[in-house]
């Protein structure tokens, strides 16, 4: 007796839906046994982690706050994948978004600039992050170099080059050594919603984001031709349409996209530039990419989901401590069974009662 | 029990295989509807019925591939249920499909091996392979390298493969679609000698003509129900499409007086070093296509056909502009985008995967090509009316039979695919029409109708090319032809001089008598 994998006629789209559920299922069943192992009560874990963040209006407030960089890290991700294209830097985008767009900041510290300021270090955030992002998307089309390993690469490049900024040039000469830069100026900083609260306006337009993707996905050519391109390379060509150009497209995308993030967290809920403005946002999105099934609505709600895990972890650090690396565990195991949850989507489990079995195409 | 053929002179008591009352559902739609039919031991049974029948899903079912919805398969007086295609093929039930599942850079025996359950060794199993290859009179060479081969030979792979689990009953689905008639007839050997071993074979085909001279018996399915099991040798091929249809099958009508005018593809001196390393390098082609004329281009797949195709269709781009002229503009250099935006469009020859993508709704592959010229797209945004309207257009016009409105492409039945590939493009009124293989695996019906839009679209004053390996086919609406062989192409000849052997001749690779030629060129 065996259990073989079997090609479905046609993709199951109830599946489709119902599998990142399953993979939530079973990454808690496997949280339940972690927990058990490390010695902590599983039903409490489990409390802290999910159920404790969503009891008061500070921790929905901060899981918006959280998510609202993961939306829009994760859009941008879809994009690429969709079109077979691997950006795995968003991490590294978001940082030399963050940079470039506290140079503003930093330049414009304690003059009388008005209110060009902000909008200024948006654009120009996100334009360092699709130059950033073009990058390994250039490499790839014009020398073949392997877009997983270049765009990882640059990661390391980012985060070494902020560090080198707050430790050296930017410093705040008053802040007691510390690698920081200055606090933001009021006109440098993404407004809040509510005063005195936490959500702010970049919640606004990672909502404005999913809206655009949903649209150009559904609705244009050009989210037709990235479709096209990642699900039938072949056809795609015969209908005219340009992987290359379409690789370096959604990189340039999704590199603004990243960087938009990071000049919107450090100049909101941060307030200034500093090491560690980021505890792996970029990374976190792949993962909120695929949940959501690189659809902009799923994604919107797979980051609400992993927005509460960083919640549910600080939470459960703080009541049981447990380590907050858990969470990056939690995040792992999360993308290991959404990815295997996917393969029942073209495919479907099957006992054979017999040795072996080789499938073939039909006529 | 009553005989159920109509010669009613087998030996055996039961047959080998019988279906009783077999369905297969999916969703409302009802593929196979009660079928029940009867294999017997030493008879060549042909399945027969229009695209969408329901013959590959029957066939499927048999094989233990799909799971039926309802009914039973007895094989040898005993209900058995297959779990797989394993157990079908250790019971003795082999199958050779038409769409090959061969690995280009492994070599025959390494092919062979990766397809066999057994647990012998290589080397037993190359000797055994080279055994059964001679007795059969199917030569392969275990070491050859699959791309090398030809399709006649890649299929006397998967025969050879099928043969080896010396399998009673072996189904074969459209094997003669891909092959040239020498080849077939060469196959034909091969079953009738299959038979007289006491073997059984059901064989789908939509050639009539050969399933008149090869079968025994014919079951005959019409909208995924039996209507008919008969002698086809009693029967004409006429008769035979009347029961498939339902009705009277239509005539293809050349246009009389159909008029050429302007040249509107020219392709000047084109050659073309191969894109992949199995390729074929294209020399020196040239021909001028003027409107209102079809030219036909014959040969044995592999010559080149398809490095023509992409050099034609702008999918491979020429150093030089003027080796191909459309519509009296240098257009070498131009993407398949902007060709299509000067009146050209291209079918190619195979469905899934280049023609459409299959994952994706038929309106989205009608979009596929449409979107440069056709008013489906307006600043950028889609207007998903119009896709369906395309979509409904060529279901209406070329009868494209489907389970729903909108349903993904690798769903339809090969043959609706091909009409709805077809539609598609001719709908869209284009200039220059580039078509690889048109009917290919399509029912006789399907095929008048397609043959008839080509025609009709030629009269319309549009230039058309046809590459096509089936020489009746080409006979049919071609007003010249033109043999490729090794990346080069003949001077045409013109329809009512090129006679089969003519055309034998060039596609074997022996050029003609040099008269003949200078004869042809001048016609
Ligand atoms: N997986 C599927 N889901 C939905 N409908 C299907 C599926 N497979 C086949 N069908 C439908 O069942 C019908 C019969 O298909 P089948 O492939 O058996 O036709 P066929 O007789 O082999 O035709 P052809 O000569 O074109 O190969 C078609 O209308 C097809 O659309
Ligand atoms: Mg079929």
């Amino acid at each position: 007796m065996q259990l073989v994998l079997e090609k479905r006629a046609e993709r199951s789209n109830t599946i489709a839906l119902v599998s990142p559920l399953i993979a939530i299922g079973l990454t808690i069943v496997t949280m339940v046994v972690l927990f058990a192992i490390l010695g902590k009560n599983p039903l409490l874990a489990l409390h802290a982690y999910f159920i404790a963040p969503l009891t008061d209006g500070y921790s929905l407030q901060e899981i918006a706050v959280k998510a609202t960089p993961l939306v829009m890290i994760a859009i941008g991700l879809s994009l690429c994948y969709l079109a077979n294209a691997w950006n795995i830097g968003a991490e590294g985008q978001f940082l030399i978004g963050a940079v470039a767009g506290s140079w503003i900041a930093v330049k414009t510290q304690g003059t009388d600039a008005g209110a060009w300021v902000l909008p200024a270090m948006l654009v120009l955030a996100a334009a360092a992050g699709a130059l950033y992002a073009l990058i390994p998307a250039i490499c790839k089309v014009r020398f073949g170099a392997s877009e997983i390993l270049t765009s990882l690469m640059l990661v390391y490049v980012a985060d070494l080059f902020l560090d080198y900024l707050v430790r050296g040039p930017w410093r705040d000469p008053h802040g007691f050594n510390f690698p920081t830069t200055a606090e933001f100026d009021p006109v440098a900083t993404v407004p809040l919603l509510i005063e005195g609260g936490r959500l702010h306006l970049g919640s606004i337009i990672a909502l404005l984001v999913v809206a655009a993707a949903a649209i150009l996905l559904g609705r244009t050519i050009k989210g037709f031709e990235i479709r096209v391109v990642g699900a039938a390379p072949r056809a795609a060509r015969f209908g005219g349409f340009n992987a290359n150009q379409l690789i370096v497209l959604t990189f340039a995308i999704s590199g603004a996209l990243a960087g938009l993030a990071g000049i919107i967290e450090v100049s909101g809920p941060v307030g200034h530039l500093q090491p560690g403005i980021s505890p792996g946002y970029g990374f976190t999105a792949i993962i909120v990419a695929f949940l959501g099934r690189l659809n902009p609505l799923g994604i919107l709600i797979a980051s609400l989901f992993l927005a509460l895990t960083f919640i549910g972890g600080e939470q459960a650090q703080i009541a049981m401590k447990i380590p907050l690396d858990v969470t990056k565990v939690f995040q792992g195991i999360l993308l290991f069974y959404v990815l295997a949850c996917d393969s029942l989507i073209l495919y479907r489990f099957k006992l054979v009662f017999s040795n072996r079995q080789v499938s073939r195409g039909a006529g | 029990m009553l005989d159920p053929t109509p010669d009613g002179q087998h030996s055996d008591k039961s047959p080998l295989l019988r279906t009783i009352g077999l369905s297969k559902r999916y969703g409302d739609f009802l593929a196979n509807d009660c079928i029940d039919i009867d294999i017997w031991p030493r008879e060549i049974h042909a399945l027969l019925g229009e695209n969408g029948a329901g013959k590959s899903t029957l066939v499927k079912a048999i094989y233990g591939l799909i799971q039926p919805s309802a009914g039973e398969i007895h094989w040898q007086g005993e209900r058995i249920v297959l779990s797989g295609p394993s157990e079908a093929r250790r019971r003795g039930i082999g199958m050779v499909f038409q769409h090959f599942s061969l690995f280009d850079n492994l070599t025959v025996a390494e092919n062979v091996a990766l397809g066999l359950d057994g647990k012998e060794s290589f080397k037993d199993m190359s000797a055994r392979l080279e055994q059964v290859s001679k007795t059969y009179g199917l030569p392969l060479d275990p070491r050859r390298e699959v791309w090398q081969l030809s399709v006649g030979e890649r299929q006397r792979i998967e025969i050879v493969r099928a043969l080896m689990q010396d399998p009673k009953f072996l189904i074969l689905d459209e094997p003669t679609a891909v092959l040239t008639p020498q080849e077939a007839d060469q196959l034909f050997i091969v079953l009738e000698r299959l038979k007289a071993e006491g073997r059984a074979i059901l064989y789908i085909s939509h050639k009539l003509e050969e399933v008149k001279r090869l079968c025994d018996t014919a079951t005959i399915l019409r909208g995924g129900k039996k209507v008919e099991t008969c002698n086809p040798r009693r029967e004409t091929a006429g008769s035979l499409a009347r029961m498939m249809v339902g009705g009277e099958v239509k005539e293809v009508k050349a246009v009389s007086g159909r008029k050429t005018t302007v040249p509107r593809l020219v392709v000047n001196d084109l050659s073309l070093a191969p894109a992949e390393a199995h390729g074929v390098r294209l020399e020196h082609i040239s021909f001028e296509l003027k409107g209102g004329e079809i030219l036909g281009i014959a040969g044995v797949a592999g010559n080149g056909q398809d490095e023509l195709f992409a050099a034609l269709s702008g999918e491979r781009l020429a150093k030089d502009p003027g080796t191909v002229v459309i519509e009296g503009i240098a257009a070498g250099h131009l993407s398949i985008t902007q060709r299509r935006k000067l009146g050209a469009a291209f079918v190619p020859e195979e469905r899934l995967g280049h023609g459409t993508a299959p994952r994706m709704r038929l309106s989205e592959n009608a979009l596929l090509t449409g979107h440069a010229a056709s008013g489906m797209v307006h600043r950028g945004f889609i207007d998903t009316a119009a896709t369906l309207r395309t979509v409904d257009r060529a279901t209406e016009t070329f009868d494209v039979r489907k389970a729903k409105r909108d349903p993904e492409a690798a769903s339809l039945s090969g043959g609706n695919l091909q009409k709805f590939i077809v539609g598609r493009e001719i709908l869209r009124n284009p200039a220059v029409l580039v078509v690889s293989q048109p009917t290919w695996g399509v029912d006789a019906g399907a095929a008048a109708v397609i043959r008839q839009a080509l025609l009709d679209l030629a009269a319309a004053g549009a230039a058309v090319l046809v590459t096509s390996q089936d020489l009746d086919e080409l006979a049919e609406i071609a007003d010249r032809i033109a043999v490729m062989f090794h990346g080069k192409l003949s001077a045409p000849l013109s329809a009512s001089e090129a006679s089969r052997e003519k055309l034998g001749l060039l596609m074997g690779g022996s050029s003609l008598e040099p008269k003949e030629v200078a004869h042809a060129a001048g016609a």
